[in-house]
């Protein structure tokens, strides 16, 4: 039976690890390779990294960062941040990453995610998609959610899908590093217009809000920052995973929830 | 000593790695002079046939590994698109296959089972698999990424299937030649237990 993925979201900013509250500046909490060597330990289901300065700075992705963290994951590592075109996207999947994310890019440039899943596959492209709630709608922004798009996410989830991408990431902004419980509106909206696997992230405080978003989607990819980084209520920097017996007691929660 | 195969596409680092973490030695090869010394090989892949299948057939490296596989039966392990490789064709793209083992690569049609294929599922082994799945026997999840599967002409080839809408060869043997679909150098301990079965197969 095909399970549920719980899946830690690393956010990179000048090398180092950060953890924003609603995409503002981030707190330090450490070093990407040191925790992908934890969460190895851990197990995790996937990781994925995204480098949230390359696109604002105008950066082409850090293949050398890449490839290490790649070389040195064993689980899927999903890797956004920076990607404009299909050859930076084909050179990153040749690096040993599963997956290649673009956000920024993919709304602003609508054949790209055609032209990756084109020549990579769709299962080799996610799209990342920032949303905010303005004026009681939901909004797509990029460029570190800096710039309004006019798009609502459901209807631009929808067509990403109808161009290639295998997996569409939904991001809330409003619920970024507050750990108050992900946006199931949000979460809802997108998953009636689109077919392809979903992620979930932003907002996720406990263990519960990712058995309570389980328990509403089933098969659903639930990812998180600030849970899987930060320990206790002065948000301690500790790298933290459920363990095997702990995930199983939560999807079967989540099943009996269902 | 096990030689992967670098053409310029998939998780070559990972499969070294998590060799080195086993304490076997591990050969890369970029060209047919790697392969000389090679008596196990691994061929990884990600993406889509066509693009692998180029990339493969622009390193210079096919007659090397035809004359080790077909000729020398040195043992080979396909990974994900590096399994689907084995095949004639593929209906997700033009060029031809390995054609190592017999059968042809079909798109995951499943009612209900949205693709891609994305996740840890269960691993049903339908022996040892020749040795490939021993110790995974009642219990194996590997990680999968695909929307293509092997559908080989023999039943006998299929080594352990996976269940998505409905089941579906995840794993092939024919002879010396092994293929599964998921990653098992991004499996955990599940996936280092097969490359180290592998790695010790006669």
């Amino acid at each position: 039976m095909l399970r549920p993925r719980i899946i830690p979201c690393l956010l990179v900013r000048e090398q180092g690890l950060v953890k924003t509250v609603q995409f503002g500046a981030g707190k330090y909490v450490g070093d990407p390779i040191n925790a992908v060597r934890i969460f190895n330990e851990k197990e995790v289901d996937e990781l994925m990294v995204l480098d949230i300065d390359a696109t604002a700075a105008g950066r082409t992705p850090d293949y050398k960062m890449i490839e290490s963290l790649a070389a040195e994951c064993r689980m899927p590592l999903c890797y956004g941040g920076g990607v404009t075109s299909v050859e930076q996207a084909k050179r990153i999947i040749g690096l040993g990453v599963e997956k290649v994310a673009v956000s920024s890019a993919a709304v602003e440039n609508p054949r790209l995610v055609g032209e990756i899943a084109g020549s990579l596959g769709t299962q080799s492209v996610v799209v990342v998609l920032d949303a905010k709630k303005r004026a009681g709608r939901y909004e797509v922004m990029t460029r570190n959610g800096s710039r309004a798009t006019g798009r609502d996410p459901a209807a631009l989830a929808g067509d990403c899908e109808r161009s290639g991408a295998g997996e569409i990431v939904v991001n809330s902004i409003d619920q970024d590093g507050t750990m108050s419980g992900y946006d199931m509106t949000l979460a809802r909206a997108v998953r009636a217009a689109t077919t392809v696997p979903l992620t979930i992230l932003g907002g996720a405080g406990s263990l519960q809000h990712v058995a309570d978003l389980i328990a509403s989607f089933g098969v659903i990819g639930a990812a998180a920052g600030s849970l899987f980084v930060f320990k206790g209520r002065y948000r301690a920097v500790l790298i933290n995973y459920p363990n095997a017996a702990e995930k199983d007691a939560l999807l079967a929660a989540a099943r009996q929830a269902s | 000593m096990i030689t992967i195969i670098d053409y310029g596409l998939g998780n070559v680092l990972a499969f070294a790695n998590s060799y080195k973490r086993l304490g076997v030695t591990v050969a890369i090869a970029r060209g047919p002079a790697d392969l000389a010394r090679s008596s196990k090989l691994i061929l990884p892949g990600v993406g889509s046939f066509d693009h692998a299948m180029g990339l493969l057939n622009a390193s210079g490296m096919r007659p090397a590994l035809d004359e080790l596989v077909i000729a020398k039966h040195v043992p080979v392990l396909g990974v994900c698109v590096g399994m689907q490789m084995l095949a004639r064709a593929s209906e997700e793209g033009r060029e031809q296959g390995l054609r190592w083992v017999d059968g042809d690569v079909c798109r995951l049609d499943s009612p209900g089972a949205h693709l891609p294929h994305m996740g840890w599922n269960d691993v049903v082994p339908r022996e040892s698999g020749g040795g490939l799945f021993a110790g995974l026997e009642s219990d194996a999840r590997f990680y999968f990424l695909h929307s293509y599967y092997f559908k080989t002409d023999r039943e006998a080839d299929v080594l352990a299937t996976a269940e998505y809408g409905a089941p579906f060869a995840c794993a092939v043997r024919s002879g010396n030649i092994f293929g599964v679909q998921f990653h098992p150098e991004k499996s955990h301990r599940f996936g280092m237990r097969l490359l180290q079965n592998f790695a010790v197969l006669h």
